[in-house]
């Protein structure tokens, strides 16, 4: 697997996770992903960003773009220093929220990417990491 | 200050949201939408995201909080034109928008609108309301 292109992001304003739904669509049009692979994507990346902003007090977001034999892939990497997740399990349960939200961010960013992985400890940030693999 | 534009047609007021908007823009139109709509005693409401690309959980919760207020206050909403890959994505992602009409296009909504005011109005015996 080869890393084509590497790019960061700052996450610190509802303007950054707009800025950030754009240049995650634009890459995913890039890397050749149809309409709905890219609405998906750019769709876990929104709720991923938001929480990095709103819970994470901000933080920021790598873009590696993959290329293997078969295939080509998106890899999103956000990260903050924030407070972390106390209890894994419950945050990733759909429904469950500290804040105003419905709760789908987390879970649902999962079921819209191919890969997820979550890193979180207390006192000491999350990283929360997603790959959407393109067919090729 | 940033604004949505919020038109008025008769008894139905009509908003189209462009390709994108961000969470505070979208919470200013929460509230324009809920004033307006008793300012100019309003019974519908259009929501026109058919140039919107993307919905996440923060905008289907603003549309669905619209939809809420908007019920209280005696206006019923239609959100007209969701892109099917919108569409197939907020499923994924656990969204129902339940208790939210929508429509494929202005027309469809219009006549749900209508329809709408028609049997409110049967309903209150044909008074003019
Ligand atoms: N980066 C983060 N740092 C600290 N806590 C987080 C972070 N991301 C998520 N959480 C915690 O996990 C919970 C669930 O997150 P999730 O995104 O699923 O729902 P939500 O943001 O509360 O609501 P929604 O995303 O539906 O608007 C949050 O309420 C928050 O407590
Ligand atoms: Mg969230």
């Amino acid at each position: 697997m080869v890393v084509l292109k590497d790019e960061s992001a700052p996450i610190r304003s509802s303007i950054d996770v707009m800025r950030v739904r754009q240049i995650v669509r634009e890459w995913a049009v890039s890397l050749g992903f149809s309409l709905v692979d890219q609405t998906k994507v750019v769709t876990a990346a929104s709720e991923l960003a938001r929480n990095t902003m709103v819970y994470g007090g901000g933080g920021e977001l790598r873009m590696e773009a993959l290329n293997s034999d078969t295939r080509r892939g998106l890899r999103l990497t956000f990260s903050d220093q924030g407070p972390g997740i106390a209890d894994m399990e419950q945050a990733m349960k759909d429904g469950f929220s500290t804040g105003a939200g419905l709760g789908l961010g987390l879970g649902g960013a999962k079921r819209l990417a191919n890969e997820f992985a979550i890193d979180s400890r207390p006192g000491q940030g999350t990283t929360v990491t997603i790959l959407r693999w393109n067919k090729l | 200050m940033e604004r949505i534009p919020i038109l008025k047609m008769g008894r139905v007021l009509l908003v189209t949201i462009q390709v994108d908007m961000h969470d505070r823009l979208a919470m200013t139109l929460q509230d324009d939408l809920t004033e307006r709509i008793v300012q100019d005693r309003a019974h519908g409401v259009l929501i026109d995201i058919s140039s919107l690309e993307i919905v996440d959980s923060f905008m289907g919760r603003m549309i669905a909080n619209i939809a809420g207020m908007a019920r209280v206050l005696d206006a019923e909403t239609v959100v007209v034109g969701m892109r099917p890959a919108v569409a197939i994505t907020l499923v994924e992602l656990g969204m129902t928008l339940s208790g939210v009409k929508t429509a494929l296009n202005m027309d469809t909504a219009m006549a749900m609108l209508m329809a709408s005011f028609a049997d409110k109005e049967h309903f209150n015996g044909g008074s003019q309301g």
